[in-house]
Parts: structure tokens; C-alpha cells; sequence
């Protein structure tokens, strides 16, 4: 069983080997500064969504490290109550006895940042689930549809064109291992709808309202491109 | 006979050729080289360098998503480079490039965008004018 174990990973698809994080592409300082903790910007909101938790959410969650393990690596999931998709910042944000967070806000994202910090390290898991598929094929569709005045894909610059550069940046694949993230040109934590919308306003689309499905739709969809790299929660991007 | 109608679809062919691969100005008014290079180099307004390098020593961070500028003017007609800035994806429907003066056929464009072309036809003749100065193909 152990020798089986031993073989898994060599039985990956060979494009799991190919897919880079964004972490790859990053100068070695800012690696550096994602790698230690004493150093990561994103680790205050993480003590931050400690503190929060402690005071409203352990009391029916216990010991997060142990309950939340692994939970942030397998959203966007369905959602019975809404009958819809749901990505993480959603579900923390309705959750019942809580004060109700607003997407983007710092509470959310420090219990977001919180939460899928005690995945760090896990792989990405989309669930099996067959009710997310058509919200991921529209996902699938909003990724490669061109949009704005300037009449760009998502996939236009993250597939077909990644590796290079876009006046002094680096094209990253477009895997989101690390959301919530600090960004330096952010100086700040944010979610992947936030680096979405900053996509679109680039290509001087109209971006969609925070929450919206089509967000959640291109989430499911990127979660699934990249299943099995690691979560690196709270990530460091230039 | 033969040689004639042969020379009749050569014609027809080149005829046919043109008119997308180049283009007439699109005003009376002459483009301003110096005007066009700022456009160019302006990353809020041409976007240019974004994508492309070109003969910009003072400029750092130029994108490599496109052939460089330089030379551009020794490559390609005056006619063929206005083509390719009024709407790159009528010479090659795969480019990335935007269409600088089109406002038609967009999808969910930006409020503050919305019916307005990048450049306008003036704005296109400057550009063109500048572009048509570039005859070395190494940046200085």
C-alpha cells in the first residue's frame, strides 16, 4: 500500500507538472517575504481572522485547525440554501450567527484569510460534485470570452501568452493558490474577485458587482485548472 | 487567350487582397510624427509599450507580447500600418491587438469607454506618421 502511495504522484497528468503558481514567477525577495511568516503582510489579517474567530466562531467550530483543515481547499461548493455556487468569502459572510460581513471588507477577509490558512499546504480539491458543472462551464465560457474596449480574454493573456511580459510584469498562469493574498501594488489583502475585477477594468470592461455569479462561476472554473497545487494561503504577489 | 485570363484573376486576386491589408488616411489633415510618439509611449492612452518594445530609451518596462516597433515603418506601407491600428484583427482575426478605431462589435465595455474608439482618426494619423519614421530595425 505504501509502495502505491509512493507512485501516486508520478501517475499526475503531465500537465500538473507544467502549471506554475504565481509564487514561481515572483522575484526571490517577495518570495522570501511569503515564506517567512514574521515577514508576510498577510499574516495580519490572518491573527486578525484568529481573533474574530476566537470570539464568535469557535464556540459551535472548536479548535480551527482541526475543523476548518482542508475546507478552503475544496470551495467554491454548492450551496443548498441558495441553490447556487458558493466561494468561501460567500459562505463566511452568510454564515448564521454572525454579524454580517461585506465582501471586501476586513473582518471577511481576515476570517477568510483565517480559514483557508489552515489549508496551507493541502492541495487544491474541487469537490465531485455534479451540481457545480454548469456553473463551472459558464465559468469556462467567461474565461475565454473577450470583453472590453480593448477586446481581451482572460485566457488570452493567462494561457496563451503567460511567461511573458506585460510592460514589467510577469503573466502569471492564473492559478488562484493563495486568495485571500497581499498584493504590494494593493498594499493591502485581497480576494480573487478583486484581482478579477482589477482584469476586467483593465481591459476597461464593465467589472461585475462584488458577489455576483459570474465571479463564483470563473472561482469553480479556476479551482478545477487548478486542482492539486497547493494552497499557499496568505500568498505575497507583486 | 489564356495568359490574359490568367493575368485577369492575378489582378482580381491583388485587388481583392488590398483593401483590408491597408487603408487611406482617414482625415485631409497630415499626422504629426512628435504627437504620435507621445501617444505611443502614454501607457493610459496608446497602451502601446504595454504589449510592444520599441526605440524608447527613457522608457523602462516594455512588454514583449508583440514584435517590437522598431522598423515598423521599414516593414510595413504607410496604408498596411493604419490597417493594423484601426483594427488588427481584419489582417489577422487571431491578434491580440485592440482595434484602436472601433467602437462596434465589443462586449461589455467599461461605462466610461462605452461608443468610443481608443484613438481618434487624427490620433491614428499621428501614430501612423510616427510609426513611418521608424526605418532601423534595431532600437537605438
Amino acid at each position: 500500500m505504501r509502495f502505491l502511495l509512493a507512485l501516486l504522484p508520478l501517475c499526475l497528468p503531465a500537465a500538473a507538472a507544467e502549471r506554475r503558481s504565481g509564487f514561481d514567477d515572483m522575484a526571490p525577495q517577495t518570495q522570501a517575504m511569503q515564506r517567512d511568516d514574521s515577514a508576510n503582510p498577510g499574516m495580519l489579517w490572518v491573527l486578525e481572522g484568529e481573533a474574530l474567530w476566537a470570539r464568535g466562531c469557535a464556540s459551535c467550530h472548536g479548535d480551527a485547525a482541526l475543523s476548518m483543515r482542508g475546507v478552503a481547499a475544496r470551495y467554491p461548493a454548492w450551496d443548498a440554501a441558495t441553490g447556487a455556487p458558493i466561494d468561501l468569502a460567500g459562505r463566511i459572510a452568510q454564515h448564521q450567527g454572525a454579524p454580517r460581513l461585506a465582501r471586501e471588507s476586513q473582518g471577511l477577509l481576515a476570517l477568510t484569510a483565517f480559514v483557508a490558512h489552515q489549508s496551507r499546504g493541502l492541495p487544491i480539491n474541487p469537490p465531485e460534485d455534479a451540481r457545480l458543472a454548469p456553473a463551472r462551464a459558464r465559468g469556462a465560457a467567461l474565461y475565454t470570452q473577450r470583453r472590453g474596449q480593448l477586446d481581451l480574454s482572460c485566457a488570452q493573456c493567462h494561457d496563451d501568452h503567460a511567461g511573458r511580459r506585460l510592460a514589467g510584469s510577469t503573466i502569471p498562469q492564473a492559478h488562484p493558490t493563495g486568495y485571500p493574498l497581499y498584493r504590494l501594488e494593493w498594499q493591502g489583502l485581497g480576494s480573487l474577485q478583486r484581482r478579477l475585477r482589477g482584469c476586467m477594468t483593465g481591459v476597461r470592461a464593465e467589472p461585475f458587482a462584488y458577489g455576483a455569479a459570474e465571479y463564483v462561476e470563473i472561482e469553480l472554473f479556476l479551482a478545477r485548472r487548478a486542482a492539486g497545487m497547493a494552497l499557499e494561503t496568505p500568498a505575497v504577489r507583486p | 487567350m489564356r495568359i490574359c485570363a490568367t493575368l485577369k484573376w492575378l489582378c482580381l486576386a491583388a485587388v481583392l487582397a488590398l483593401p483590408v491589408q491597408a487603408q487611406p488616411p482617414l482625415t485631409d489633415t497630415p499626422g504629426v510624427a512628435e504627437r504620435g510618439r507621445a501617444l505611443v509611449a502614454d501607457r493610459r492612452r496608446g497602451l502601446c509599450l504595454l504589449c510592444h518594445s520599441g526605440p524608447f530609451p527613457e522608457e523602462p518596462f516594455q512588454g514583449n507580447l508583440a514584435p517590437s516597433l522598431a522598423g515598423a515603418g521599414a516593414r510595413l506601407s504607410e496604408g498596411e500600418l493604419r490597417a493594423r491600428l484601426i483594427d488588427s484583427k481584419s489582417v489577422n482575426p487571431d491578434s491580440i491587438m485592440p482595434a484602436y478605431f472601433r467602437a462596434e462589435g465589443l462586449h461589455r465595455v467599461g461605462a466610461a469607454f462605452a461608443g468610443r474608439t481608443i484613438f481618434t482618426a487624427q490620433e491614428i494619423e499621428d501614430v501612423v506618421a510616427w510609426l513611418m519614421t521608424l526605418r532601423e530595425e534595431r532600437s537605438p
